[in-house]
Parts: structure tokens; C-alpha cells; sequence
């Protein structure tokens, strides 16, 4: 069992938090049938336990997510076996594996298709930042330029015990979700712009709205000082 | 069939064009994960390109690591113990049968059963996988092997574990065999379709099952006997007609084999060092060397050029993927677009190693 609200009991002292209810009203209102709660806990306690991922395998990490739903690891028991071949009936994107550039613009797209509310696991060192490949013309350094991630699971490749233990931070991020004010039920589906693939790079380089270029601390750039014969 | 495909083979994309249900032309678009293997490998040291030749075909990274190992190793002319090169076969036939069992379980994926025979490969692939964990450290990018040997020795009762392993391994074939082989509906839907012809197969440089499929008896293990593979008595099955269903059972019965290879090289395997004695900075004289194995899909060749540095002046892989994927367009025309889908598992590609 994982800390946190993912795997509080059903019971009304729980379900119902805030409501100035009394034990005897509610121990009344039971027996009728009735139980009290907030449309928020309802909902993230139904999202969080039926997620269901895109089948979307990129590299290496595929592998594993795969391994993470056969039977060793179970993936069900955490309400999340029912991998989507369509994007229109997925919640959570795996990014698992090496974006290249040729492959970001699909990615966003599919992205893009996916109903609202939606999330997205960055699977790896190659997903997060661009991993041992990072030194390559070819690679994205980090999905995030694009997109917003909403778990980071590094290792090369994560195990899958790894890949559980993510879930679990996904469905702890999901019971916290405040419905009235998260951007997933207000806005809309959101709509994230594709960058195009111009043969050598992606323009545009990174998504403004998501992701920013790291300030320098120190202002400006430190050069070494230069060494002097003795 | 764009590059986000139900089959999980990885990001591929082909172009098909249809008249009705039947393929007239096909097109397969790749390029999709290419990550600079051969680029990156130009810019660092010999040893450090070692867990990158992992991530090639992330299946089967122990053949991998030997490959580029033997490859080296010509460069340096360095002496393999004799108790490295029995666990390099061990390891080797171990990852043929993670690779051959997951390959099956992706292929009657291909073919419709979702489910249930991935979910019993990757049961017993995860019992091989425990053991290369012991041994390595790690589930799948285990970067095992050493130049002149492996990286360390396998930790006390490993091999009665792995003989555990391989006494195991053939009740659960049978048991696949009892319900794959004779499947009326693999029967109907494998035979015959997507045929290849020696010639073709030949001309084409096909290597590895899908050759043998094809009825040629090629097998590196036999005619280059690499490592030790001399000492081991094994057959090599091949097939008739090179259609789909000779692939599939060319793995099934390969799987024997490795499973042959397994008992003699763990009942004779020596005591000793593991580490033969490599120099400590790898700088090459200038050559050019290639080294092949039978890989679990085909020869997978490294070719380096040295140039005196510590760095490859180039560094190329064979990958065995990309060129037995070039056939695709001949086995695919005129078959049906359901077809197209298990003629592609069939091959089994691993787009890791097709783009690099």
C-alpha cells in the first residue's frame, strides 16, 4: 500500500471530508441509501483506479511497460491492463522510449487526439532528457519541450516494479486534481501545437507555453581561468 | 499503417497500396528511432560504445555485446578464457531462447490471439531474465561482456540455477508446441503465405531463421564456429517452403537446439578466470576488422576501421533486421492486407536495430 489518498477506504468518514455532518445524520442517511460525498473524490477515486494507457511503444522502454502488464507484475491490480490501441479512448500516454525528431511530431499529434483528461508518463532517461543518446543529431532532449509530462520515471530502462511505483504517483496526482480549477475540465482538450520535422531539426525548437530554456544562475557564462606557466 | 501500430514492433510505418483487400505496392518508411548508434560510437572510446550496442536490439543485448566483443578483440588479438567463452555461449543460447520466445508470442499476437500466448512467453522470458540479473545486474541492458572476456563471474549457485532454467524450459515448449503447431487457425493463416524463394533469400542476404526457413542450412555457429561452438553438437533446422509457418517453426525447433547447446556447455563448463588479459587502454594499430555472429535474428557484424587513437575511425553495424526487412515489398505483394501484418511479425524486426 502506497501512502496517500489513492488507497483510503470507503469509508464515510472518508468519502465525505469537510461535510459537517454529524454521526448520527450520516449513520441515518446510510441507512437510507444515501451516501454524502464530494463530486471531486468521486470522480479522481473512479479516474485514478481506471486508467488506461496507449499502447505506444517507442524503444527499449516498451519492452518493459509490456513486461509490467504480463502477469509477474500485474498491471491490473492497479486498474490500468487495458491498453487503448486508439487514442480516443486513452487517459495516460507512456512515452516509453528515444523521441527522435522524425517521431515528435507524431507523438504531439497523437497526443493531441487524446480526450481530455488526459496524462503523460515520461518513460526513461531518453523521454526525460534525451538519455545516452542525448549527444546525438537526432534526438529529442526530453519530451517535455513538447508536452507536459506529468510523471518522470528515469532509468534505462526503468524496471517494471518501477513503472508501478510511477502509477502510483500518477493516481496520487489524480486524487489531488481540484476539478473546478485544473485546466483538464475547464479548458477544454487542449491542443498543443505540432512542430514540423524540416528534415534536419524541429521548429519550432521547444514549446514556449510549456518549457523554457534553463537560466544560467550565475548570469553569465563562467569561463575557466586560464592556466599560467609556473 | 502509420508508425503508432497495435503490432508493437516499434515505430515503422509502410506505405500500402490496396485494390481491394490485396497489396500492390508496399513501401516501408523507417527512420523513426534513429539515434546516432553509429555516429555517437565515431566520438568515444572502443569499451564505451559497450552499453550502447545494447540498445540495438533490445532483446538480445548479450549477442549484441559478443559481437562487438569478437570484433575488438580481432584488433588487439586478445586470448578468451576458457571459462568466458563457455558463459558467452550460455548466455548466448539463453538470449536465442528470450528472443525466439518473445518473437512467438509477438507473431500469434500478429495474428490475432491478443494476449494470452505473450502473456506465457513473457513468463517464462522473465525466469531467464532473473538469471541474467544475477549475472549482470540488469534485466535487459545487462552490457555483460568484456573485451577478452566478461565483466565479472556469475555469483555463487548460479549454474544449478540456470541448469533449473534450461530443465524447465522444454516442459513449457511442449506445452506451446501442443497449442500453437497444430492451431488450425495458425495452420490456415501461416501456410503458404508470404512465401520467399532460396534464390531470393539468397540474393537478398538474408541470414539467420527466415534464410533457413527458405531451406538453406546457414548457420554461422556452424561454419564460422565462433567461440567454441565446435565443441557442441547441435542440429540446424530449416524449412521447406519459406512461408510464414516454416519461420515460426524454424524458431520453435531452434529453441531445442539452444536448449542442447545449454546442457553440454553447463555440464562441461571449467573452473578459472573470466578475464583474459586485455591491455588496460584499448589502442589499436590501424586495421580493419569484421566480427560476426549468428545472432537470435540473423549475422549481426560489427566493422570497425581503427586508426591508432583510442576512437574508431568508423564503426558499422550489420544489422540483421534492416537487411532481412528488405524482402518485405517481395513477400508482401499480391497477399492480403491482414497478411501484410504477419508477414511483417514473421521477420521479426526490432526497430532498434533496423534504424540504429
Amino acid at each position: 500500500m502506497v501512502e496517500g489518498s489513492a488507497d483510503l477506504e470507503m469509508t464515510t468518514q472518508n468519502i465525505s471530508p469537510g461535510m459537517d455532518l454529524d454521526d448520527k445524520t450520516r449513520a441515518e442517511l446510510e441507512r437510507a441509501g444515501v451516501i454524502v460525498t464530494r463530486v471531486d473524490f468521486l470522480y479522481n477515486w473512479s479516474r485514478s483506479n481506471s486508467v488506461w494507457p496507449l499502447t505506444f511503444g517507442l524503444a527499449c522502454c516498451a519492452i518493459e511497460m509490456i513486461a509490467s502488464a504480463t502477469s509477474r507484475f500485474d498491471m491490473s491490480r492497479f486498474g490500468s491492463e487495458v491498453f487503448r490501441p486508439t487514442p480516443r479512448q486513452a487517459d495516460l500516454m507512456i512515452v516509453s522510449g528515444t523521441v527522435t525528431k522524425k517521431m515528435a511530431p507524431q507523438v504531439v499529434r497523437i497526443y493531441n487526439q487524446m480526450p481530455e483528461p488526459k496524462w503523460i508518463i515520461a518513460m526513461g532517461a531518453c523521454a526525460i532528457s534525451g538519455g545516452p543518446f542525448k549527444q546525438g543529431y537526432n534526438v529529442l532532449k526530453g519530451i517535455d519541450r513538447y508536452l507536459p509530462v506529468d510523471v518522470y520515471l528515469p532509468g534505462c530502462p526503468p524496471r517494471p516494479e518501477a513503472v508501478l511505483q510511477s502509477l502510483n504517483y500518477l493516481q496520487n496526482k489524480i486524487n489531488d486534481q481540484d476539478i473546478k480549477a485544473d485546466p483538464a475540465f475547464t479548458k477544454g482538450r487542449r491542443q498543443y501545437p505540432v512542430p514540423e520535422f524540416t528534415g534536419t531539426d524541429l521548429e519550432p525548437p521547444y514549446n514556449p507555453e510549456v518549457w523554457s530554456p534553463p537560466e544560467n544562475p550565475n548570469g553569465e557564462p563562467v569561463v575557466p581561468p586560464k592556466k599560467t606557466a609556473a | 499503417m502509420g508508425p503508432h501500430h497495435p503490432s508493437t514492433h516499434g515505430v515503422f510505418r509502410m506505405d500500402v497500396k490496396l485494390d481491394g483487400e490485396t497489396v500492390v505496392d508496399l513501401k516501408p518508411v523507417f527512420g523513426y528511432l534513429h539515434r546516432n548508434h553509429e555516429k555517437l560510437a565515431e566520438d568515444m572510446s572502443y569499451l564505451a560504445s559497450m552499453p550502447f550496442t545494447d540498445r540495438l536490439d533490445y532483446f538480445n543485448s548479450m549477442t549484441n555485446n559478443w559481437a562487438y566483443a569478437l570484433a575488438a578483440e580481432q584488433l588487439v588479438e586478445i586470448e578468451v578464457p576458457e571459462r568466458a567463452e563457455y558463459l558467452r555461449v550460455i548466455m548466448a543460447e539463453l538470449t536465442r531462447l528470450v528472443n525466439h520466445v518473445s518473437l512467438v508470442g509477438f507473431f500469434v499476437n500478429d495474428l490475432g490471439a491478443l494476449g494470452t500466448p505473450l502473456l506465457y512467453a513473457f513468463r517464462e522470458r522473465e525466469k531467464i531474465l532473473d538469471l541474467f540479473e544475477q549475472a549482470s545486474g540488469a534485466r535487459m541492458m545487462c552490457n555483460y561482456f568484456r573485451f577478452g572476456g566478461l565483466r565479472c563471474d556469475v555469483p555463487e549457485g548460479w549454474l544449478d540455477r540456470a541448469r533449473e532454467v534450461t530443465d524447465r524450459f522444454p516442459k513449457f515448449l511442449d506445452e506451446y508446441e501442443q497449442l500453437l503447431c497444430e492451431n488450425e487457425i495458425i495452420l490456415s493463416r501461416t501456410q503458404g503465405i508470404g512465401k520467399l524463394s532460396r534464390e531470393l533469400a539468397i540474393s537478398a542476404g538474408i541470414t539467420g531463421p527466415m534464410l533457413r526457413a527458405s531451406g538453406v542450412a546457414y548457420d554461422l555457429r556452424k561454419v564460422d564456429k565462433y567461440g567454441i561452438y565446435d565443441r557442441f553438437k547441435f542440429r540446424v533446422p530449416y524449412g521447406e517452403e519459406g512461408d510464414c509457418y516454416d519461420r515460426f517453426m524454424v524458431r520453435m525447433l531452434e529453441m531445442r537446439e539452444s536448449i542442447q547447446i545449454l546442457k553440454q556447455a553447463l555440464a562441461d563448463i571449467p573452473e578459472g578466470d573470466i578475464m583474459g588479459k586485455a591491455p588496460r587502454v584499448f589502442k589499436p594499430k590501424p586495421a580493419e576488422v569484421y566480427g560476426r555472429i549468428e545472432g537470435p535474428k540473423g549475422e549481426l557484424g560489427f566493422y570497425l576501421i581503427a586508426d591508432g587513437t583510442p576512437k574508431p575511425y568508423r564503426y558499422r553495424v550489420r544489422p540483421p533486421s534492416l537487411i532481412n526487412l528488405t524482402v518485405l515489398r517481395d513477400m508482401c505483394l499480391g497477399q492480403k492486407i491482414a497478411d501484410a501484418v504477419v508477414i511483417l511479425g514473421s521477420i521479426d524486426i526490432v526497430l532498434g536495430e533496423v534504424d540504429r
